[in-house]
């Protein structure tokens, strides 16, 4: 049904693709309005309000950030700047979406080195800990049910876990170590699929 | 090794295991900042840790206020460029080969095994900083709570924080 794609490129003209300043512009937007998390807004800017990115666009370049380590909204607006303005965008995303948010944690951190040893400041922070902890524990959990093929891969992220939080491994050797096991597996298990799929 | 140094080395090696962000490697970061270089005590971390919770941004603030702790403004700016330098550069380089890249199974069988890496490594960060917290009984409750509100319902996790402060100011938790 050619009709309904002929309205919708009517009503919403292909926006032309942003310059550097509108890049650092709308990154400084994403990063300052995000609050414990901030990859729902960079999806709004990018797909919603100005329309830079295809929501499929977007997924894709979403998938190549969260294949590398690293802070994936960091990741993505290197990505994108990349995509629209080479190395010149990918520096205009990244220091828009990162140059508020530090300022503000340096202002936080003065803060702190004045006023961190009076006891109402203490226990305040004390119980965002605690919310914070709680707020990670949270992710965790929203990530372990994302994992595919659960009952397969899940005893490695309670491995994982053990290793780190109960034995103290160092986390590099962890990751590093049990990131090759978990890499193996599920190579050999995509390579049993394909063969099923040709015989 | 002058301190500057070590602190962009030190956060520039952690960026290459971080699957999960800053918020996988909080362990490792505690390891670095506490135990191996003694640049703050645990408390002071586990403060750090509450304040970039409570400001706007990505995660990856924790690092920066690491850096500001060790040497003002400087130490922030290059603890944060080593930690998100090593990927934005590979993601600058891997981005024109990512359409052919879709397809390869080594690509899929990556991400199909650091998946659950990454969650054993996030639910370990959160257990570190609720340990080194000592929380009360109360506290215990208040995480507890915090973790099932943000699974169950859409409440923004600034009322939580807000909440956390509150009921830290009374001295429950």
């Amino acid at each position: 049904m050619p009709a309904p794609q002929i309205l919708e490129s009517a009503t919403k003209p292909i926006p032309a693709p942003p310059t550097p300043a509108a890049l650092f512009l709308g990154f400084s937007r994403v990063g300052l309005s995000g609050f414990g998390g901030v990859l729902p807004w960079a999806r709004r800017l990018l797909v919603e309000t100005e329309g830079w990115l295809s929501a499929e666009e977007f997924n894709i370049l979403l998938g190549l950030c969260q294949f590398l380590p690293g802070p994936n909204v960091v990741n993505l607006a290197v990505a994108v700047g990349v995509r629209f303005c080479g190395w010149r965008g990918a520096v205009a995303g990244a220091t828009g979406l990162m140059l508020g948010p530090f300022l503000v944690a340096l202002v936080l951190g003065v803060l702190y080195a004045r006023y961190g040893e009076l006891p109402a400041v203490q226990s305040m922070l004390h119980g965002i800990t605690l919310v914070g902890a709680g707020l990670i524990i949270a992710t965790g959990f929203r990530m372990g049910l994302n994992v595919k093929n659960r009952a397969i891969y899940l005893p490695f992220a309670g491995a994982a876990f053990a290793a780190i939080a109960l034995l103290h491994w160092p986390l590099p050797v962890v990751m590093l170590g049990g990131a090759t096991l978990t890499i193996s597996l599920s190579w050999w298990r995509l390579s049993q699929e394909a063969k099923a799929c040709r015989s | 090794m002058p301190i500057l140094i070590e602190l962009f080395a030190s956060f520039f090696l952690v960026a290459f295991v971080s699957f999960g962000g800053a918020s996988a490697v909080i362990p490792e970061l505690y390891r670095i900042a506490v135990t191996e270089h003694a640049w703050m005590d645990a408390r002071t971390f586990t403060e750090l840790f509450a304040i970039a919770q409570a400001a706007p941004g990505p995660n990856v603030l924790i690092v920066t206020l690491i850096g500001q702790h060790v040497d003002g403004w400087l130490g922030a700016f290059l603890a944060t460029l080593g930690m998100c330098l090593p990927m934005s550069l590979l993601v600058g380089l891997l981005f024109k080969h990512w359409d052919k890249l879709q397809h390869w199974r080594g690509r899929a069988a990556i991400q199909l095994g650091v998946a659950p890496m990454a969650v054993g490594l996030v639910l370990a960060s959160g257990s570190l900083i609720a340990h080194s917290a000592a929380p009360s009984l109360i506290g215990i409750l208040l995480l507890l709570l915090t973790v099932a509100i943000n699974l169950r319902t859409k409440l923004h996790p600034l009322w939580l924080i807000l909440l956390g402060g509150v009921l830290g100011l009374m001295g429950l938790v």
